[in-house]
């Protein structure tokens, strides 16, 4: 990667943490996702002001065994393909969120 | 429903979180269905704050399809606020209206607002009987009008076609109304009883022949010969089912903050005003018993030769006066798909044919002449 990505929620999406899965379903087409552990994390922290890398870091690298560069090059790839479905804006620059700020999804 | 759909469905029911909850905003309603169930004066909805604080113990109850349904939703001024809060909690919102008050302002804001799909009730292709069954001259053109919005929006809309005596003949009009709208039509044989327990409606339910060509008709149904094929014997797996998803991964919530198993099953189990939502979802002591209950535990129906296929309703088997009875109506319609009699059918038939007038004593000589057997024959024949 070269150099700094920023992730938002797109606010039209339906989330919802069911076990340890997080269900996503697109505003656009009801398509419905279902994210594993780690990608559950990407999701949650995707809030436009936080670097992927730093998530990555921080949130990921320390509570599973993976090295923090594949796990960068594997989060770029998955969020730039919930990106394709419209349930995550990807953008080099901080991501400003709307006066009404979705809440993070229980 | 995807296969995802379905996984995370039985998850949710192995975990016992409530998945799907339907929330009636409001009884009042701007039409007066002939068919309807509810009694539209407003005994006390919730206002906006309740809902709001509702909303956010359902969303932290783990539920995430969200149905927002009354009456009509669009009578309350708050709907906008509602949807706006719901939206920001993240649930999956569905919507069920008449349409009637959704114009070019509202469409946009309902797609602003994410919301997933909006069914409208359309009754028939024909104004004349739509506006009949509603009692509102001009129904049927404000609905359609509403629709065509919603749909220039990108918003997926299903048209919901209850199917009744009035309009039996006018479903393919409707299917085909759908098709040029562009929108998904569903169809449903069943009239519910009024929530207080009135039965008088059920009587526009169509007739055993015209069920019978419904569930026929190769327009509707893909492999007519499988679905109507004799079923095939219960195992033990089919008995140790439960017989519906209605209080173990559905609920529904009254604008009154009363608790049931589902919108159809009126089995009063906590108010929300009185309780938080998730301690009524736990430790209901009516939830708990339908969920207890297994298709074995079903006197007659475990034993029925439509068990497998049946679409047996735990609701309407409760407004019959038992949860764990059979639901007549789905006895009707199994018999019209299979063509067997459930043992509450033959039941039925068998009371009937005692005769229009029965005789018993009373001591003495005096005799009483009443009319209970008509009576049953009478329920059969219309239900």
């Amino acid at each position: 990667m070269s150099g700094k990505l920023y992730l938002a929620r797109n606010k039209s999406v339906a989330a919802r943490l069911l076990g340890d899965e997080m269900m996503l379903m697109s505003g656009k087409d009801s398509t419905l996702f279902s994210l594993n552990p780690v990608a559950s994390i990407i999701w949650n922290a995707a809030d436009g002001a936080t670097p992927l890398d730093e998530i990555v870091a921080s949130r990921i690298c320390p509570e599973f065994d993976i090295e923090a560069e594949e796990a960068l090059r594997d989060a770029e790839t998955f969020a730039r393909e919930l990106a394709g479905h419209g349930i995550l804006q990807v953008s080099d620059e901080p991501i400003a969120r709307p006066a009404s700020t979705q809440q993070e999804p229980k | 429903m995807s296969m995802l759909m379905l996984d995370m469905t039985d998850k949710a029911l192995k975990l016992r979180v409530p998945f799907t909850v339907q929330l009636d905003l409001t009884y009042r309603c701007n039409e007066r269905c002939v068919h309807c169930y509810l009694d539209h004066d407003d005994h006390g909805e919730m206002n906006t704050a309740e809902i709001k604080k509702l909303l956010k113990e359902l969303a932290d109850a783990g539920v995430f399809i969200l149905v927002l349904s009354g009456g009509e939703i669009m009578l309350r001024k708050d709907i906008f606020e509602i949807l706006e809060y719901a939206r920001e909690l993240t649930f999956c919102i569905k919507l069920k209206t008449n349409a009637m008050l959704i114009g070019d302002h509202e469409a946009d804001r309902i797609r602003e607002l994410g919301v997933e799909s909006v069914q409208v009730s359309i009754y028939s292709h024909r104004a004349e009987v739509h506006d009949a069954i509603t009692k509102v001259q001009g129904s049927l053109e404000r609905s359609v009008k509403a629709i065509r919005f919603l749909k220039s929006k990108g918003l997926k809309v299903i048209i919901a076609n209850v199917l009744m005596k009035q309009s039996a003949q006018d479903y393919p009009g409707v299917q085909a109304l759908a098709k040029e709208l562009g929108v998904e039509a569903t169809l449903d044989p069943t009239v519910t009883p009024m929530m207080d327990g009135d039965r008088g409606n059920l009587a526009l339910n169509i007739d055993e022949n015209a069920l019978r060509e419904v569930f026929r008709d190769t327009g509707l149904v893909a492999d007519v010969d499988k679905f109507c094929a004799v079923p095939e014997k219960a195992g033990d797996d089919t008995l140790d089912f439960i017989p519906c998803s209605a209080g173990h991964s559905a609920a529904y919530v009254s604008p009154y903050g009363d608790v049931y198993p589902c919108v159809q099953f009126p089995l009063p189990s906590g108010n929300v005003r009185q309780k938080k939502f998730i301690d009524i979802w736990n430790y209901s002591d009516e939830l708990n018993e339908v969920r207890s209950i297994r298709v074995r535990d079903l006197p007659n129906c475990s034993a029925c030769g439509n068990i497998t296929t049946c679409t047996r309703c735990p609701g309407l088997a409760y407004m019959e006066g038992n949860m764990r009875g059979p639901s007549t109506q789905d006895c009707e319609k199994s018999y019209a798909r299979t063509g067997i009699e459930s043992v509450n059918l033959q039941k039925k038939k068998a009371g009937a044919s005692a005769g229009l007038v029965q005789i018993r004593g009373l001591g003495g000589n005096s005799t009483l002449v009443n009319i209970q057997a008509v009576a049953a024959m009478g329920e059969g024949a219309s239900a």
